[in-house]
């Protein structure tokens, strides 16, 4: 009976695929819709919008720091701004809060997609409902949003990483890369631009990119594992704030504190302690406030009808002046600081 | 008859909570809200209902979710070489049908006990579904099946239909008595002539074939196979399956229990989350009835314990 009903299941998947039958060759090309609103420069921002951050992830300091600027952003112009969202960074989990934000008929929603792809359906829906879509941080698919506001070029930031790596370890030995989940579309680009500036520096070697999954426990042992297989590390780029923040904690309490280099992206709070005892030279990062802010003005732009999201569009984002929308509805906040033993004082998030 | 009692109690607290978000939630009653609360438990239910006959025969399978995140990365990576998605269909089936019946043999063959078998491939089947598909996500699949997959309809019929094919099973036929028979005594049923190893592999086949079901209806709903879907939804079929009053040491439960504890738990979830409640108290809350879901019905037999034991004290 078993043998039978498996040869029944073969038996029919063959029959099917001889037949034909849909296949990634027949997909027909995603056309993206056009904004088909026209802008009013001159419009004034709405009062009392109600805008709602979906982070990738609740009590994670990072958004913590980004969604608190938004709500700053909020204040200025009379909107109700909070924060929702999933406690695990799982790909799915933003989905039923996307259905939600609907439901509660939210004017805008101020997005980090975890799986930029899952969330497209939901999002779309809630375009057609009039909601305006924002992603900030980290990029839905095109066709689920109005506007992208880009915390800095992926490729200023990676390149600039293996920079600081190069400069640290006087460009020479071997480098890992410990990064986030295995897809998370930012360190993923950053890492392609990493790999690709570090092709000028023959004498520098990446051995491994490992996956903490930004899992503080997880990171430590990644890290613990990267010096037991290459004993001979020279460097570790860490383009997440948690990953950076645990190998830091293993770095300094191990014997190759100060002599395996550390740089990458992290907060100057979280890392303060590990670049005055010498465990970091220096690491780099924007301001996550400021890109809360931006994300929650360029969603009031959008609902108050000043912007569409198409290119050339500017809108005024309070604080930090003028902004222009660029191709694809990007929206760039500007160049990564580096924060160093000499700077980080100045700096406190 | 007790398993009668907590039934009825789920079934009010199931309108009790759908009455209060209707009338104090804004936004919990309409129809798209209702369609995306029955959709999000559409991959859980169809795991419970396999589930359910598992713990009713003392066992237990936390290998479903890699299961189905083993069958999802199978359904991207043969999508990528070219195959056709109704010929990947089947195989993910296969796929899950296979790992249902490792984790089968390795309980009755081996007489492993499937706590520590299911753990095992739990890891072992999701580091598969890594080694298979990597950190890509595949989502260039075709509209024709991920759009009916984010409408209510075929998903709900598709739990309907199975879901009375399972409590038909499960409660009117010599195999459903089998089952509980094996839950609430192995040995007695065995010597009863019920032949104990071959259902209990049968109900992991189930189980790890329902999981891979689970995975379409998810790969399609959101359009995207990679490697970690569904990570975590083990436990919340176990919550389930708890909750919807079946005895953690097997020989008692009821299907429509099960199917109303998830009905509940996602009207609980989407309800709080609407109301914008932090995702620390949903979890809090879900933990809470857990906790009480299998204390509740031991409560008795702990009292009866406790004042019988002091009786033959002399």
């Amino acid at each position: 009976m078993k043998t039978r009903a498996v040869a029944a299941l073969v038996g029919t998947a063959l029959l099917v695929s001889s037949c034909g039958g849909t296949t990634k060759g027949d997909a027909a090309p995603q056309q993206s819709s056009a904004p088909a609103a026209t802008a009013n420069p001159n419009a004034p921002l709405k009062q009392g919008l109600k805008i709602a951050f979906l982070p990738k992830q609740v009590n994670n300091p990072y958004f913590t720091i980004a969604d608190g600027g938004g709500a700053n952003a909020g204040k200025e112009f009379g909107a109700e701004v909070k924060e929702v969202g999933p406690s695990d960074a799982n790909a799915s989990s933003q989905v039923s809060y996307i259905n939600t934000l609907m439901q509660q008929r939210q004017d805008a929603i101020v997005i980090s997609a975890n799986d930029p792809n899952a969330v497209v359906p939901a999002l779309k829906q809630a375009m057609s409902a009039g909601i305006k879509v924002v992603s900030y941080d980290s990029d839905s698919g095109q066709d689920g949003r109005h506007l992208f506001v880009n915390q800095a070029s992926a490729e200023d930031l990676g390149r600039t990483e293996a920079q600081l790596i190069a400069e640290q370890i006087g460009g020479k030995g071997k480098i890992a890369i410990l990064s986030a989940t295995p897809n998370a579309t930012n360190q993923n680009t950053w890492i392609d631009f990493i790999k690709d500036e570090l092709k000028k520096y023959p004498d520098m070697e990446l051995v491994k990119v490992a996956y903490g999954n930004d899992d503080d426990q997880k990171s430590f042992t990644e890290t613990q594992g990267l010096l037991r297989s290459y004993p001979d590390l020279k460097g570790i780029i860490s383009p997440t704030t948690v990953g950076i923040a645990a190998a830091a904690r293993y770095l300094s309490n191990s014997p190759y504190k100060g002599r395996v280099k550390l740089t990458g992206l992290g907060t100057p709070n979280q890392l303060r302690k590990f670049v005055k005892d010498g465990t970091i030279d220096g690491f780099e990062l924007w301001n996550p406030g400021d890109l809360g802010y931006l994300a929650a003005y360029a969603a009031a732009a959008l609902a108050s009808g000043q912007i569409t999201g198409a290119e050339g569009e500017k809108f005024k984002a309070g604080k930090l002046g003028e902004y222009t929308v660029g191709a694809k509805g990007e929206v760039l906040l500007g160049k990564p600081t580096v924060f160093t033993k000499d700077n980080i004082d100045d700096f406190n998030f | 008859m007790l398993a009668r009692r907590w039934e009825s109690l789920i079934l009010v607290l199931l309108v009790a909570v759908c009455v209060w978000a209707a009338l104090g939630v804004d936004g919990f009653a309409n129809t798209s809200n209702v369609s995306f609360l029955l959709l999000d438990t559409t991959e859980i239910a169809l795991m419970a209902l396999s589930m359910t006959f598992v713990v009713v025969a003392a066992e237990i399978d936390l290998s479903v979710a890699s299961t189905l995140g083993l069958s999802c990365a199978v359904l991207g990576w043969l999508w990528n070489a070219g195959l056709s998605i109704e010929a990947i269909m089947p195989i993910c089936l296969m796929v899950g049908t296979l790992c249902g019946a490792v984790n089968g043999l390795l309980v009755t063959r081996l007489g492993l006990p499937s706590l520590a078998v299911t753990i095992g491939t739990f890891a072992l089947y999701r580091g598969l579904a890594y080694v298979i598909l990597g950190d890509q996500a595949v989502a260039d699949l075709p509209a024709a099946y991920t759009t009916p997959a984010t409408q209510p309809l075929i998903p709900l019929v598709l739990v309907a239909a199975l879901g009375v094919g399972a409590a038909v099973l499960l409660h009117a036929t010599g195999v459903g008595r089998a089952v509980f028979a094996i839950g609430a005594n192995q040995e007695a049923a065995f010597f009863a002539g019920i032949r104990v190893k071959r259902i209990k592999f049968w109900l992991f086949v189930a189980s790890g074939a329902m999981a891979a079901l689970a995975s379409l209806i998810l790969t399609f709903r959101y359009a995207s196979a990679r490697a970690d879907n569904g990570v975590g939804l083990e436990l919340a079929v176990v919550a389930a399956v708890l909750l919807g009053g079946v005895s953690i040491f097997g020989g008692r439960g009821s299907l429509p229990g099960v199917l109303m504890a998830v009905l509940l738990l996602g009207v609980v979830r989407n309800a709080l989350i609407l109301a914008d409640v932090a995702n620390e108290v949903l979890n809090f809350v879900t933990g809470l009835l857990l906790v009480a879901s299998v204390l509740v019905p031991n409560l008795g037999a702990l009292w009866r314990r406790r004042s019988t034991s002091q009786q033959e004290v002399p």
